[in-house]
């Protein structure tokens, strides 16, 4: 209903609308390269992708086909070994940080692990290049997982710590009172309230990680055949991008762009299910 | 401490009362190793930081001593002949992530005003999932998808039409290649809106419900609430939440060493090529043979943990600012809680 006050307002409204359309096309801007890359990744890598692309290993230029098979299995090596050294440091860490909250480690070690989460990845590649390639003479899985649990290791904790805070204390209080120790609350009320959010918060933090090249080129770096062990060199999906894109070679970009695909499949499908993890109870 | 700290007692202090049977550990004794486990994780999260600073130090030390300040104000970088001047890495992240910021903070505040005060709420919740799918996406693959896609397009299009309708100016003029700063700050902005975007959101929730209500209550429109009430309240949080954008482009690594071209030189042209300290880290760290030229190599990566430290310092700080009352409502609302 028209009325005479809106009239005379009628500048502020326009006003409004013309700050509502702008912020659409904000978004309207924002999600144009989104969906062109997820676009291009899809179309191209599709066209790439074949059987072989996961079961053989690369080949020499010219020769055709070929595959990324050792860097499929690589990639999940680095990310797994990562995982087994930087989540359950990382938990623990974020429990500590919670329940000891006003102590001066808890502090310390929260600051720290907001500015470790903060430090350039290629960085990380550097010191675990110094303190373990140097040492062991050999680039390795071992260094590279490495570098990796670090980058890992500030984005579980905090998480942990961030989820653990939204525990009731009431809760605490109540467990306290039956008689359980501080460390059996941790672990058997305020660990088992918040899992859900800490699950999905670990697996936001494989999610990242597995996208990390910068700190591989250094340490993992890379390997035309399979490993044989962790404390050989061993290829990955994101060194492979990074090579294969800057060849000249048509046929490496386009298997570059298969392998992009894999690892963009990879770590939606770890968001997606994430957020999934994240609503589940709140749903039920 | 802003947040409600109902359990102050120390560490060691927890006793227990629980019963226990012989055979077993007592359970004050599992509780104190529990308890050093956990405060042995917090200290590695510490150590690792520490290790980081003192290792990237002590491997610059060669290039601090050798070449002092003058590495900072050098034109030149030639490991080949041992000339390394760091000026033109300095100068190439400046200019991508300035430029990469002023691409991307209006857009990323539109984004985050959309999400909290101006789009329809049918929408908010799709569009904020988007984005952060679009923070998800490795850096690598920007990186392909600029160095195949993005740089051409550049270079037959955009460019030739900057120099047309810009060309007055300097930085719109030169070899247009496709790759070069100007190619590394598209894909920069592209890749901080996510993190400006949804950081200022957090922000923009932050400014109580109470102060919106009270706006529109009094006649504001949507527009006026987020102009006269929102942003002024939100203010230095958006600020924290950009420089936090500029953190993330200064230590960007792959996509800007995939596109920025790898050329050590100080031009006024956006379209030649440059390079930044992050890519020229990635770019030659594993050929350097030289124990200068690795060292000055990691005075780079020394100085580009400074700036970013310093950045997301003063970042966190200024967004938890902002925080701040919300958690002191928080706290207002559940006052039972508190006094325990």
């Amino acid at each position: 209903m028209r009325t005479e006050l809106d009239a005379a307002y009628s500048g502020r409204t326009l006003a409004a609308r013309a700050a509502t359309a702008a912020s659409c096309i904000a978004v309207a801007i924002a999600l144009v390269p989104l969906l062109a890359i997820l676009l291009y990744v899809a179309q191209r890598g599709l066209g790439a992708l074949s059987w072989s692309f996961f079961t053989s290993l690369p080949k020499p230029v010219g020769e055709g086909g070929g595959g990324m098979a050792n860097a499929i299995v690589g990639t999940l090596e680095l990310v797994g070994l990562a995982s087994l050294i930087g989540i359950p440091i990382g938990i623990a860490a974020g429990l500590f940080l919670a329940e000891y909250r006003t102590t001066l480690l808890a502090r310390v070690g929260r600051f720290s692990a907001d500015v470790l989460a903060g430090v350039p990845s290629i960085i990380v590649g550097i010191v675990v290049y110094a303190v373990v390639v140097v040492r062991m003479q050999r680039f390795s899985t071992l260094a590279g997982a490495l570098a990796l649990a670090v980058l890992m290791l500030p984005l579980v904790a905090r998480t942990t710590d961030e989820l653990a805070r939204t525990v009731p204390d009431s809760l605490r209080e109540a467990a306290l009172a039956l008689g359980a120790s501080r460390w059996r609350i941790a672990i058997h009320v305020v660990l088992r309230t918040a899992s859900p959010g800490i699950r999905a918060g670990c697996m936001l933090a494989v999610a990242r990680v597995c996208g990390e090249t910068a700190p591989l080129l250094f340490t993992a770096f890379n390997n035309r055949f399979w490993n044989e062990s962790v404390l050989d060199p061993t290829s990955s999906l994101q060194v492979q991008i990074f090579t294969y894109t800057m060849s000249p070679y048509d046929d490496w970009h386009a298997q570059a762009w298969a392998a992009a695909l894999v690892l963009v499949a990879i770590v939606v499908v770890l968001n997606l299910v994430a957020r999934r993890v994240l609503r589940g109870p709140r749903a039920a | 401490m802003n947040e409600p700290a109902a359990l102050t007692d120390p560490p060691t202090s927890s006793a227990t009362h629980a019963p226990r049977s012989i055979g077993e550990p007592s359970h004050a004794l599992v509780d104190r190793s529990l308890v050093a486990v956990g405060g042995g994780a917090a200290c590695i999260v510490g150590l690792v930081l520490v290790a980081v600073a003192v290792v990237v130090l002590e491997m610059a030390l060669p290039s601090l001593r050798e070449l002092g300040f003058g590495f900072v104000t050098g034109r030149h970088w030639d490991p080949v002949h041992g000339d390394f001047g760091a000026l033109p890495f300095l100068f190439g992240t400046l200019v991508t992530s300035l430029v990469a910021l002023l691409l991307a903070v209006p857009v990323a505040l539109g984004v985050a005003l959309f999400l909290t005060d101006l789009g329809p709420p049918l929408l908010r919740r799709p569009v904020a999932a988007l984005v952060e799918l679009l923070a998800a996406v490795p850096g690598v693959v920007y990186g392909l998808w600029a160095a195949i896609v993005l740089a051409p397009l550049l270079r037959t299009t955009v460019e030739p039409a900057l120099e047309a309708h810009l060309g007055f100016l300097p930085m719109f003029r030169g070899p247009k290649v496709g790759v070069g700063l100007l190619c590394a700050s598209v894909v920069l902005a592209v890749m901080i809106l996510p993190t400006i975007a949804s950081m200022s959101r957090e922000v923009l929730r932050a400014v109580p419900a109470e102060l919106r209500e009270g706006g529109l209550a009094l006649g504001a429109t949507r527009w006026d609430v987020v102009r006269r009430i929102v942003l002024p309240h939100a203010k230095s949080g958006i600020f924290g939440a950009i420089l936090l954008g500029f953190g993330r482009a200064v230590g960007e690594t792959m996509a800007v060493a995939m596109v920025v071209g790898s050329r050590a030189d100080i031009t006024g042209s956006l379209f030649s090529p440059g390079y930044t300290m992050a890519s020229v880290i990635a770019n030659e760290f594993a050929e350097a043979t030289s124990t200068l030229h690795v060292a000055a190599l990691a005075e780079i990566g020394l100085l580009l943990f400074g700036v970013t430290l310093a950045f997301n310092v003063t970042a966190r700080l200024l967004v938890s600012r902002v925080r701040g009352p919300e958690a002191a409502l928080a706290r207002v609302a559940r006052p039972r809680e508190e006094s325990a």
